[in-house]
């Protein structure tokens, strides 16, 4: 242990810190006994009891959840097999899109949204169809979180030893039993791993939501936007915490995923 | 990523033996569906917002012809009644709080990366996990608890009182401290992750060589640790800089009207004030902000993983 590692332990201790401050202080106020202010004045497990007679938060996580589920379903489906046909064939336009497919990783959030928003609205004006509410905000999910699975999956594939490919079509398996029994099982860590990112990308987005859901729609980022615009309650953080837990969750079971190292794998 | 064909050579074995036709036929089934998707929701939109904002603002909102730059002129501080320093003020601002909150991020995580790669073994993941939790953890709700973190009560805004920053009971925010806060403190694994990346491959036999050869410390991270974490480095930059600078979330919560940025003004457009071509024109102004970005990231000649 000489000075300069001690300093670095030390800057990294207030950086780790600096990082928590505000996990930590929503979980604590959580518990505070106070109605109005950021004085602490007791413990009190009042608000998590409120929060699950709350209706509206009730509804609130239940459209989050079916967003979450229905965009994650549709993406990691069309972004696994956009991943595989992106790595294995060709076809004109391909380097383009293969680009096209950062622009949602880089891309402000307000930007896709108002897009979007604008083009849902041309094409109401058109057909009538495309009302704002849970159905748009599955479009829009969908948008955003295809790219982050192909890219998840064609890493994972891009790592693959082709030769267990080549062996099973060498043995007589046609090209479609060949991606099914080999090439998917091979890449499914990859798979599950898109899945988590896209549905927790899902869970935590609160401004492509916003801007695209209709009324009946609210999911919870929207309504803690709303309730933090009149002054944070505590039962905001009681919510709050739920959906932090869930995050912490989500993200030691995608780091385990990711340690997983299926037979075959180069990596 | 660059992007390479598929190379038989190299055992692309599905592709090995195909026509051309054939290629096609099985890119339609496999890459069809999110080509479709992703043209109708993300490429049509993008062209949309481009085409609008050289349109005319209608008389209900909407938009109407003719064509004309006059959106253009408006965020360049030409407006109908003479010069106007808002608008070109707000793209400075927000360029400035980017770049800024990329250079904060970038002092942070150098320590921080540098630190979880000299861990041992295990306690690696366990560092380099604990920045990707906030990373997972929702942007609105990390934002928001730094109204807590900054209220008159909070134990900052007492100490920043007794240090004779503010007048007792204020809190510290809305403002441009405390925007800069909320995005250093939101985007640091955005620049962590990449950057680590980088420095857990660092062959330290070269500054090991540099050392011995007499180089002064400031020399050996300079001439050879600094290239070798280079491609992190820009990966971080470009990650942190582009999100914050077309931040919404951030700035609405912690700032005021003389804080507001890009996304901000973007929002305003297309809810209250129903602008819709100048909304789209700052909008464009974004993009090209973005491809630029997308340009250097894609360029950075390295294949390596980024956490993305």
């Amino acid at each position: 242990m000489n000075r300069r590692s001690w300093t670095l332990n030390l800057a990294a201790a207030v950086l780790y810190a600096f990082l928590y401050a505000p996990i930590v202080v929503v979980i604590v106020y959580s518990f505070n006994s106070a109605r109005f202010g950021g004085a602490w004045t007791g413990f009190t497990t009042e608000w998590y009891r409120t929060l699950l007679s709350n209706s509206t938060a009730l509804a609130a996580a239940k459209n989050t959840l079916l967003l979450g589920v229905f965009s994650t379903v549709i993406s990691t489906v069309l972004g696994t097999l956009l991943a595989f046909g992106l790595s294995r064939y060709q076809f004109p336009g391909r380097g383009l899109f293969a680009r096209l497919l950062f622009v949602p990783v880089f891309i402000p959030d307000v930007v896709l949204a108002v897009a979007l928003l604008l083009t849902y609205s041309l094409v109401r004006s058109w057909t009538g169809f495309l009302e704002l509410g849970l159905g748009t905000m599955i479009l829009a999910h969908v948008t955003f979180q295809i790219p982050f699975v192909a890219i998840v999956v064609r890493s994972r594939l891009a790592g693959l030893d082709s030769s267990l490919e080549e062996a099973a079509r060498d043995l007589g398996a046609s090209e479609w039993r060949t991606f099914r029994h080999v090439t998917l099982p091979l890449i499914l860590p990859g798979v599950l791993a898109g899945a988590m990112l896209a549905f927790t990308l899902s869970l935590d987005d609160f401004v492509v939501s916003f801007f695209t859901s209709g009324p009946g729609s609210t999911t919870l980022p929207i309504l803690i936007y709303s309730s933090v615009k009149r002054g944070i309650t505590p039962d905001i953080n009681a919510l709050s915490t739920f959906i932090i837990l869930a995050s912490i969750g989500g993200t030691v079971l995608v780091a385990l995923l990711q340690h997983l190292r299926a037979p075959g794998s180069r990596r | 990523m660059t992007e390479t064909p598929p190379n038989p050579a190299r055992g692309f074995l599905f592709g090995q033996r195909l026509s051309r036709t054939g290629h096609w036929v099985r890119s339609a089934f496999f890459s069809g569906p999110a080509v479709l998707w992703l043209t109708f929701l993300l490429l049509v939109p993008l062209l949309l917002i481009v085409g609008i904002s050289f349109m005319t603002r209608g008389e209900y909102g909407g938009v109407e012809f003719p064509l004309t730059l006059d959106s253009y002129k408006r965020l360049a501080g030409f407006g109908e009644l003479g010069f106007d320093n808002l608008y070109p003020l707000i793209l400075l601002r927000s360029l400035a709080l980017g770049a800024g909150t990329a250079a904060l991020c970038l002092l942070a995580a150098l320590p921080l990366a540098f630190f979880i790669a000299r861990l041992p073994g295990w306690w690696r993941h366990v560092g380099l996990t604990l920045v990707v939790v906030p990373f997972w953890t929702n942007l609105l709700i990390r934002t928001y608890a730094w109204q807590i973190l900054l209220a008159p009560e909070s134990g900052l805004a007492r100490l920043a009182h007794s240090l004779g920053f503010v007048a007792a009971g204020e809190p510290l925010y809305p403002g441009v401290f405390a925007v800069m806060l909320g995005m250093v403190c939101d985007f640091l694994p955005f620049m962590t992750l990449p950057l680590y990346a980088s420095v857990e491959k660092i062959d330290w036999t070269l500054a090991e060589a540099a050392a011995d050869l007499g180089a002064d410390r400031c020399s050996v991270f300079r001439h050879a640790l600094l290239p070798q974490i280079t491609p992190g480095l820009v990966a971080g930059l470009v990650l942190v800089f582009l999100p914050a600078t077309g931040q919404f979330v951030i700035p609405d919560l912690l700032g005021g009207a003389k804080t507001a940025m890009l996304g901000n003004v973007i929002q305003q457009q297309f809810a209250s004030s129903r602008d819709w071509p100048f909304g789209a024109a700052i909008s464009t102004a974004a993009l090209l902000l973005v491809t630029a970005g997308m340009w250097i990231y894609l360029r950075r000649g390295s294949k390596e993983e980024s956490p993305l």
